[in-house]
């Protein structure tokens, strides 16, 4: 059985407010993907929407979108995980392609979350847990992470500084992206001037500059057989491994809040599959919604041991120039998070750094990359590995 | 022919319930009575908290109530500043996770206790609580 590649990317800005309807934002991503990708929808077999449900009013999005960018009459339908949507389509395309049945997939993620209000907006991610049982007492993410970054913190002494560093970061790179929607500077110090929004509190111990923005953007890949990729790319990026894996949602049927267990577990399996250990992963994306998020990924895929994610941060062996670069593209802290569109971005990112096409953001010549992306409170996670031969 | 009768009690659960119906609706009236009730699988002695209607493990649905008693480890904790549409009123307030070794609870820590009095690794009981709106939840108390 062939491989399976990606031979094309693209993504529209992330922006708060984007000024058109949920079609012409995955107009965006679709175009940008079609011209990097030099082919014609012609050459596109099947189609896999992918956002999270109830932020605009449209059922079933799939027909609509597949009619607006002409990828009709080829099947195309529906998923979703959450804030893991569009990297779950990638693994749903990677399936169909390896089992024969289709040749070119193109997966679209996209969310226009300027729909709803702010409150509103919280309260379809806090419905994302646990409705009958957790919801009634008035939960959101930012005091599901909050609890896992407290547990974090008693455990093995991570302070509310060594997460700072990661937004910090995050705020290095996303100045130098310009597809972000958080382009300023942040500082550590303003974690702890009153006078800056960063320091305000949203749920203990996270305050507002460990979360990540809410963004409207759409995201596209397309992913082809061996055979197509080679006839249809000069630049084919290969899917060396995919993992994927749930936890309980109520958090009373959980074992470990000092990581997330998805994440792990996805992981190993991605591993396995690509023959790859984690030290051989040239430049990482990672599902920072939180800065806690970062820290717990950098242990949960072996980048770091339990407890030691903060002496990677503080050594900045994360920075592009460290050796293991996470999130370099600004990450979810600072490109935003439009949640259906975030897993594509990020398999966007690693694929430009694999050509060596990131720009000012570009890590020195990397071989293998990884892409970590997480739906709901490490209810979901898939983990992509990605190589350039 | 007479309405057939909606036992949809759930309602009455948490600040606002999203959930009108369910096969565990007991837990209500249990809360109504004081008591926060779990549930046990008759057919294999599988312990749930959230109760269940159902045992994935055994595949029965033959289930008894228990009370939660005794205390359990705050695992963890926040105290959240903002809330979702209709929790505004609330605010602040704490949700945390209990273990009681067998089982964890997930649910709130009582408004009274001030923030230097919470601290992880303490004990706590889980009791019924009534909401300002005549709704029921339970929340974490000290012993």
């Amino acid at each position: 059985m062939g491989r399976v590649a990606i031979i094309g990317v693209g993504q529209s800005a992330f922006v708060r407010g984007y000024p058109g309807s949920i079609r012409e934002l995955a107009f965006e991503g679709f175009k940008e993907c079609m011209a990097d990708a030099q082919i014609s929808v012609k050459d596109i077999d099947a189609s896999i929407i992918c956002s999270a449900p109830e932020y605009d009013k449209q059922r079933s999005p799939a027909g609509v979108f597949a009619e607006y960018l002409g990828l009709t009459p080829q099947p195309t339908f529906y998923v979703e995980s959450l804030c893991s949507s569009s990297s779950t389509g990638v693994k749903l395309a990677y399936s169909l392609i390896k089992s024969g049945l289709h040749d070119v997939v193109t997966v679209i993620g996209f969310q226009k979350m300027s729909e709803i209000s702010s409150a509103e907006s919280q309260e379809r991610m806090g419905r994302g847990a646990d409705i009958q049982w957790e919801s009634p007492f008035g939960t959101m993410m930012p005091a599901y992470y909050a609890m896992y970054a407290r547990a974090h913190m008693e455990k093995y002494g991570t302070t509310l500084e060594d997460l700072a560093l990661i937004r910090v970061k995050a705020s290095t790179y996303g100045q130098i992206n310009e597809k972000a929607v958080y382009r300023k500077p942040v500082a550590l110090e303003m974690f702890s001037d009153p006078q800056s929004p960063m320091s305000g509190p949203v749920a203990s111990p996270l305050r507002v500059g460990d979360c990540c923005a809410n963004a409207d953007g759409s995201s596209c890949i397309i992913l082809a057989s061996e055979e197509k990729a080679k006839a249809l790319s000069k630049k084919p990026v290969w899917i060396m491994g995919v993992g994927a894996a749930s936890s309980p949602v109520n958090m009373a049927g959980r074992d470990l809040f000092t990581g997330l267990a998805v994440g792990e577990e996805a992981g190993k399996q991605a591993f396995e599959m690509a023959g790859v250990t984690p030290k051989q992963i040239d430049v990482a994306e990672v599902h920072d919604c939180f800065t806690i998020a970062e820290m717990m990924a950098y242990e949960n895929l072996g980048f770091a041991k339990p407890g030691e994610g903060k002496d990677l941060i503080k050594s900045k062996e994360t920075y592009k120039e460290g050796s293991i670069p996470v999130n370099v593209d600004g990450g979810l802290l600072s490109k935003g998070h439009p949640i259906g569109a975030t897993g594509g971005s990020q398999i966007r990112t690693i694929v430009l750094q694999l050509r060596g096409e990131a720009g000012e953001m570009q890590v020195k010549d990397p071989e293998i990359g990884l892409v970590h992306n997480i739906g709901g409170v490490g209810l979901y996670g898939n983990v992509t590995i990605l190589g350039r031969s | 022919m007479a309405k057939k009768e909606v036992d949809d009690r759930f309602k009455k659960f948490g600040t606002v319930s999203f959930t009108g119906i369910s096969k565990t609706n007991d837990f209500v009236q249990y809360l109504e009575q004081g008591k926060v009730m779990g549930t046990k699988c008759k057919g294999c002695g599988l312990v749930f908290f959230p109760p269940r209607a159902d045992c994935y493990q055994c595949l029965s649905s033959d289930m008894e109530w228990f009370e939660i008693s005794g205390t359990g480890t705050l695992l963890t904790y926040s105290k959240l500043q903002y809330g979702p549409v209709g929790f505004e009123g609330d605010l602040p307030y704490c949700i945390a996770v209990l273990d009681y070794g067998d089982y964890k609870v997930f649910g709130r820590i009582a408004g009274e206790l001030a923030d230097d009095e919470i601290t992880v690794g303490m004990e706590m009981k889980t009791v019924m609580n009534q909401l300002p709106n005549g709704q029921l939840n339970y929340v974490f108390r000290k012993p």
